[in-house]
């Protein structure tokens, strides 16, 4: 049983497919896990016991039938509750959206179960994607499985947590301005986010379209690169999807080869304001790249200092207009309907309470950057600040082939240590905002634990647009060299502090 | 600059959110300081930079004209706050000031 839950997705698909497991028992034993321990976690805003093993029972009847399986077919996954789901309910972790059951599955969905993966539930997420911590959730906020006192990062904090918490070993997540990375980097697993256009986002719950990327989750390089596979490529249902040919990002993470690969660390992203473990871990996995054969260079990207006030101008605008369709008049929640007031007054409302206080936070902030007499000065110029992110990108990218970083400036927080203050939660998405400005791909892969606090650091890679394959060949050299010091995956190391070394096979 | 609580009165209303004095309140100086935070974009740009939108280079991306089945009428009442003939049921449009 603890085997098929510590099993990475590649394993177990192949065990699947020649029939020593069986797609119900490799289903059954993660919904067992989230009985166990999702009460401590708090991963999981929704679990579909019953279509899960439906849909793990359809996968073995193929399989009885002689049909050949894809590559992850009948492995189980977590979803973020962001993407539409027929069948379930998808509340974007707001109130406003309350057991909504959405009428249609989003392509991203769709694919996977086309693909025969297994759907386990849908995870928690600050709301509507808008923090770094899930304490924005309108439901409640999901712990770090490494420290039950700290934040699982966010806004994909439950799928990440799910992941590191062994309750599954894939997860979907997307990504506006970190909501992948940070999570994926605050608890010891892998999180990418494809370039922009290289997902579709048609059925994700939109925040800011322009920034917003899909993206797959995992605790292995090739397992995140396999599903990355699945979900990416056209959707003609999405008019910013990109009608080229997805990177080979599964050969990049098998062969995981960065002999003679150019690495730019970004001067500007860390040192200085950065935890010492953070920096410490970062410089280390830069030399164990090296000593992999990568090249290291330092690049000075000078105008990724306005990234970030560029993006709380940017995404807020966007976030202000995409959520004006939460109008209480289709769906979702309304109050204050007593038959004398009249729609506007109905809509602000059920808006004011629907929405948590960052949204409306963010939802005001958009509406001033937009409004008359501030536009240009507001949403103007960080859309200037934005054309010269992108371009300190195509500078470095004609010198080095990946740019790389500490993937947030510490490890995870405490719950509650920075609710009080917005500007300190989004600080925490300091180093992957750059690439949603850019829409370029990027990834976060553990490069080991904090001396400080024992809790995980992320290494974040940086690729051209529809280089993501670079991100896989990084991330899985990396991993290999790491591994082979530490005897396992960095999750590993919490399973058996958890489980005692036996279980581990000495992996310490 | 400093908001005023009357100015993000202002905004709630355009954001048709129905934000109590309270909140108001709390608001407004949390808003000062982000905007103050944010505020150095504004100086970095010069006229010789043209604004980026989106990151792709896309213009006019159109589907086939094709007529394709639509969704359930009844799916898609189901997560109605309020249905009437099968229609959406909304209060009434025309206020006061109409």
């Amino acid at each position: 049983m603890s085997e098929l839950l510590r099993s990475g997705a590649a394993d177990l698909a192949a065990r699947i497919a020649t029939g020593e497991v069986s797609a119900r028992e490799v289903a059954r034993a993660h919904l067992d896990r989230i009985d166990a321990v999702d009460d401590g976690v708090r991963a999981f805003l929704h679990v579909d016991a019953e279509r899960a093993l439906a849909a793990a029972d359809a996968v073995d009847a193929r399989r009885a039938a002689g049909e050949r399986l894809g590559p992850l077919a009948g492995v189980p996954l977590a979803v973020k509750d962001i993407f539409c789901m027929t069948g379930v309910p998808t509340t974007a972790g707001s109130r406003i959206l309350e057991g909504w059951r959405p009428p249609y599955d989003s392509t991203v969905v769709r694919r996977v179960r086309d693909a025969g993966l297994v759907v386990l539930g849908k995870t928690n997420l600050d709301e509507f994607a808008m923090g770094s911590s899930t304490e924005n959730s309108g439901y409640f906020t999901t712990h770090n499985p490494w420290d039950h006192d700290r934040i699982p990062g966010g806004s994909g904090g439950g799928s990440a947590a799910a992941l590191a918490s062994f309750e599954a070993p894939l997860a979907l997540g997307t990504d506006t301005g970190g909501s992948i990375r940070q999570p994926a980097s605050v608890t010891g697993t892998v999180g990418v986010k494809p370039t922009y256009g290289g997902t579709s986002r048609y059925g994700v719950i939109a925040m800011a379209s322009s920034l917003d990327q899909p993206g797959p989750c995992g605790r292995t390089v090739l397992d995140t690169a396999l599903l990355h596979e699945v979900i990416a490529g056209w959707d003609p249902m999405d008019s910013t999807s990109i009608d080229a040919p997805v990177p080979d990002v599964v050969a990049a993470a098998r062969q995981g080869d960065v002999t003679g690969l150019r690495l730019g660390v970004v001067k500007e992203l860390g040192g200085e304001g950065y935890a010492p473990g953070v920096n410490l871990r970062f410089r280390e996995a830069l030399a164990a790249l090296e000593a992999a054969g990568a090249e290291i260079v330092e690049v000075s990207c000078p105008n990724f200092r306005y990234a970030l006030g560029a993006y709380y101008l940017i995404m807020p605008s966007e976030v202000s207009s995409n959520l004006a369709r939460f109008d209480a008049m289709r769906y979702g929640l309304r109050v204050g309907d007593d038959g004398t007031a009249g729609a506007e007054e109905v809509m602000a409302r059920s808006r004011d309470a629907g929405f948590g206080e960052e949204v409306k936070r963010r939802i005001i902030i958009g509406t001033y950057a937009l409004s008359s007499g501030y536009y240009d000065a507001y949403y103007g110029s960080a859309q200037k600040a934005r054309t010269l992110i992108a371009r300190d990108f195509e500078n470095a990218f004609e010198s080095v082939d990946v740019l790389v970083s500490p993937s947030t400036p510490t490890t995870a927080f405490r719950i509650g240590e920075r609710t009080g203050d917005p500007l300190a939660m989004y600080a925490a998405d300091l180093c992957t905002i750059p690439s949603n400005m850019a829409g370029n791909a990027a990834g976060s892969f553990p490069c080991g634990l904090a001396p400080e606090d024992g809790l995980p650091v992320g290494f974040q890679v940086m690729a051209p647009v529809l280089a993501d394959d670079r991100v896989y060949r990084v991330g899985a050299a990396l991993e290999r060299e790491l591994a082979a010091r530490w005897g396992g995956l960095l999750t590993d190391q919490l399973w058996a502090r958890e489980n005692g070394a036996d279980e581990n096979g000495g992996a310490l | 600059m400093a908001l005023t609580t009357a100015e993000v009165a202002r905004l709630a209303a355009l954001a048709r959110i129905d934000l109590s004095q309270d909140e108001l309140a709390k608001l407004a100086p949390q808003l000062d300081v982000i905007l103050d935070a944010v505020a150095q974009v504004t100086e970095v740009a010069g006229d010789d930079v043209p604004p980026m939108s989106h990151p792709l280079p896309l213009t006019n991306v159109f589907r086939a004209d094709e007529v394709r089945p639509s969704l359930r009428v009844a799916d898609v009442l189901a997560a109605a706050p309020a249905v009437e003939d099968d229609r959406f049921r909304v209060p009434r449009i025309l206020g006061e000031e109409q």
